[in-house]
């Protein structure tokens, strides 16, 4: 667009005068003060009952009040001091979607549908995960966590990579951290983020695996999505192209087909013979599975499934929001569990500090959301303001899903809890086996009985619940005990089960082909350097060796996590949260370098709060894993023991029952003990890069940044989800301009 | 008077549904064929638009080449 062709003069203002929104912003008004006052007021309450309540029991609502009366008040207040202090956006300044609009990926969005657009593409699997193993803690640990860390570390992270992407015209982490940390920097992200992509992706399938293994019913039905995806590809590239809306709803009426009739063929003899799988096959086809669709065109199985996901993300998390409000479920576990302040437990192995938090990452603090907040999101910010609205509010919004998956997990009783989330190591895979373990751990008020697991079992139609890791089947039990409570009975609770199953399963594998892809472009990208040939990501060898390469190292892990003799989710669920975390300490140590350089020394506390919880995090549960003379925890004290068994000639040592499977503890241990070591040591250097950043910035104020140059904006839109009075007045001023004078924009 | 109460009803109803068809529409991107038309009209009056079909080939052959993340 040239400067002449659109009129300057004449135009209403492009943003409400900084007085007047200042004005508004300050002016309490009698009824804001009483609103305010209530929201503080149920806030308070919830948090007290929830933090000294030691009754019976404890209504879920409360958790839900404590949330959101939190997320509005940090929403108005502390995000608002963010947008004051630090980020300072201007609305008369065109966005990159305003000045580089290509009707693409940069494009004017509507910030409702960009919101929604955003929070499909943060929030996946990895909410629902976290928190159902971090209730092992009892349920304060957690909650305190998912509320404290959204407000005060993920929202902040989320938020500023947005705004200082959407400044440097949309770029990524990577090319920001090359810019502000330097070589050594931006190389150490680069290889933190391709690592991190093969970890997440590694642990997300086998959170899959776990959850369809010896199921005859899950394994049919998620199965069924694939010829759905292929159906709505061909139907949208030759039927009916661009009915994206229409074959959405077709897809999502199959699914439901794929879930009810998963019942019938699980109870015919040969449905339950030809679709009950061991875990290793499951496995093996996810892998193929992965390379496949990495290589296959788009349009054919990952858009189609793209859509289908997105379309029941935001069905199944508003079905979820309304059923716990509607249902309100009693709650039995403590406050603190026997397990928070021991290193033993069988869910995930650790203390409280620092495991807690690697346990929970996505719904308190993500990293891996400063791979869209760069890059995807800001292209499509049509004006400065509503990154808060976006980036702050849409991570409040994650966190709110971490929340209810919490609820839905503390939901059903501890005994089962326990039984589906520890290991086949120590339950041994049978009812018997489980009641004994469970029964042996002493847990208050716990007597699990043999009865309780079968009848379960039965009801959600599986073979059996016991040893069901990885949290996917916990929460599908918790999601169905409230469901069925609203709606249908028990009779309807295996539908419910295998309706969470398959929302869960949907959005891991459209996070493994997507995730695959991706890594396979940047790790191209990264060869590209030296052989220019690998650069052109249309040339199919090329392609085909990196998506290999990719595929076979989330696929080693995955490999050693399905056949780890010690469990598999345990042992590598907190390397998922570490890698998670790191990246976040990456995130904020770019944007640390970014606010140092702008100047802005007195208010640098918001980001180093965050990125000193991140590092110390990361580098403690690091320490951990590596130092830890507890065999449990640290992975080289695991690795030590296992040798000196074998060879010392033993032929089964702790549960491992056999040669081969304790060299294979041996091997995965080596593995795990690698991995955090390699993570430990790019934290640091990429700190350390971060550090020298800033503190040469605060010698040599005022650096050139490297933002892209002002250009004036011809655009207006208001910045929140709800107008203020003097934006709906400004927006009344640009409606009432004729048709031809109006500004042409996206998504409206 | 019941029936001005049924017509109002009516009608806030289907602003709901107009608007969760927009939402909807917008956040699957089901909206991109008439964003590109506007920008093509904007930017190129006068040429000619591809057609829809043409459209969705192209938008999907581009994503092939830009893949767009999804995170956990």
């Amino acid at each position: 667009m040239t400067e002449s062709s659109a009129p300057t003069t004449g135009l209403p203002p492009t943003a409400v005068d900084p007085e007047v929104a200042e004005q508004e912003d300050r002016k309490w008004t009698p009824g804001k003060i009483v609103l305010w006052a209530v929201i503080a007021l149920v806030g308070g309450i919830a948090w007290a009952i929830l933090a000294i309540s030691r009754g019976e029991t404890i209504n879920a609502i409360w958790f839900v009040f404590a949330a959101v009366c939190t997320y509005l008040i940090a929403y108005r207040f502390y995000s608002k001091f963010i947008e004051r202090k630090i980020t300072r956006p201007d609305d008369t300044r065109a966005t990159p979607a305003e000045y580089n609009n290509n009707g693409r990926d940069f494009m004017p969005t509507d910030r409702r549908v960009l919101f929604g657009h955003h929070f499909a593409a943060i929030a996946g699997a990895g909410p629902l995960v976290g928190p159902v193993l971090a209730a092992q803690m009892g349920y304060l640990p957690g909650t305190v966590w998912i509320i404290i860390g959204v407000v005060l570390a993920g929202a902040v992270q989320d938020y500023l990579v947005m705004f200082f992407s959407m400044r440097r015209g949309g770029r990524s982490l990577g090319q920001m951290a090359r810019e502000e940390l330097g070589i050594v920097g931006g190389t150490a992200a680069l290889l933190a983020t391709l690592m991190i992509m093969i970890i997440i992706v590694a642990i997300l399938a086998l959170v899959v695996v776990n959850a369809l293994g010896e199921s005859a019913w899950g394994v049919y039905s998620v199965a069924l999505t694939i010829p759905i995806a292929l159906f709505m590809g061909v139907y949208l590239r030759f039927l009916r192209p661009g009915r994206v809306l229409e074959v959405s709803v077709i897809g999502f009426a199959l699914l439901m087909f794929a879930i009810i009739s998963g019942r019938w063929v699980a109870e015919s003899a040969w449905g339950a013979e030809l679709f009950t799988l061991d875990r290793t096959t499951i496995a093996w086809a996810i892998i193929i599975y992965g390379f496949v669709a990495a290589v296959l065109p788009v349009w054919l199985l990952l858009a189609p499934r793209d859509y289908l996901s997105t379309f029941m993300k935001i069905g199944v998390i508003a079905l979820l929001a309304i059923a716990i409000v509607v249902v309100r479920p009693e709650i039995s576990v403590p406050a603190f569990s026997e397990f928070a302040g021991r290193e033993d437990g069988p869910v995930v192995p650790g203390s409280l500090f620092p495991f807690l938090f690697v346990t929970i990452a996505c719904g308190a603090l993500s990293g891996f959301h400063a791979l869209i907040s760069s890059g995807t999101t800001p292209k499509l910010v049509e004006k400065e303001r509503q990154t808060r609205f976006l980036g702050y509010g849409g991570m409040l919004m994650e966190s709110f899903v971490a929340i209810m998956a919490l609820v839905a997990a503390i939901s059903i009783d501890r005994g089962i809890y326990f039984a589906m989330n520890s290991s086949a190591a120590v339950t041994g895979g049978t009812v018997e086996g489980a009641v004994q373990f469970v029964n042996s751990l002493g847990l208050m008020g716990v007597s699990l009985t043999p009865e309780a697991l079968t009848t379960l079992a039965e009801n959600v139609g599986e073979e059996s619940v016991v040893s069901r890791t990885g949290g996917a089947p916990t929460l599908a039990v918790g999601i169905a005990t409230i469901m069925n409570q609203w709606f249908g009975g028990p009779a309807m609770m295996g539908f419910w089960y295998h309706f969470a199953i398959m929302f869960e399963a949907l959005f891991i594998l459209t996070a493994v082909d997507a995730g695959t892809r991706v890594a396979r472009f940047m790790l191209q990208d990264t060869i590209g350097n030296f052989i220019p040939r690998f650069k052109d990501t249309s040339w199919r060898p090329g392609a085909w060796l990196c998506t290999a390469i990719m595929v076979a190292g989330w696929g080693y892990i995955l490999i050693l996590g399905v056949t780890d003799p010690l469990g598999g989710i345990n042992t590598f669920f907190p390397l998922f949260g570490i890698a998670n975390q790191l990246l976040a300490a990456i995130a904020l140590a770019v944007v640390m370098a970014i606010v140092a350089k702008r100047g802005t020394f007195k208010y640098l506390w918001v980001v180093v709060l965050p990125l000193a919880f991140a590092a110390v995090v990361t580098i403690t549960a690091s320490l951990y894993k590596i130092f830890s003379p507890v065999p449990a925890v640290g992975y080289w004290a695991q690795h030590n023991a296992f040798r000196q068994a074998l060879a010392d000639g033993q032929t089964s040592f702790g549960t491992a029952t056999s040669v081969e499977a304790m060299e294979a503890v041996v091997r995965n241990t080596f593995v795990q003990g690698t991995l955090s070591i390699v993570f430990m040591v790019l934290t640091i250097i990429v700190i350390t890069m971060a550090v020298v950043a800033t503190v040469k910035s605060y010698r040599t104020r005022g650096v050139p940044e490297n933002e892209d140059p002002r250009v004036e904006s011809r655009i207006y839109a208001p910045s929140g989800l709800i107008s203020t009075p003097a934006e709906k007045e400004l927006e009344a001023q640009w409606k009432a301009l004729p048709p031809e004078r109006q500004p042409v924009r996206g998504r409206h | 008077m019941a029936a001005q109460a049924l017509h109002t009803l009516a009608t806030s109803l289907a602003t709901a549904w107009r608007n969760t068809v927009w939402f909807l529409r917008g956040v699957l991107g089901a909206d991109a064929y008439q964003h590109y038309l506007a920008h093509q009209a904007r930017v190129h009056p006068g040429a000619e638009p591809m057609s829809e079909r043409a459209f969705w080939k192209d938008r999907m052959d581009w994503e092939d080449r830009n893949p767009q993340g999804r995170c956990c």
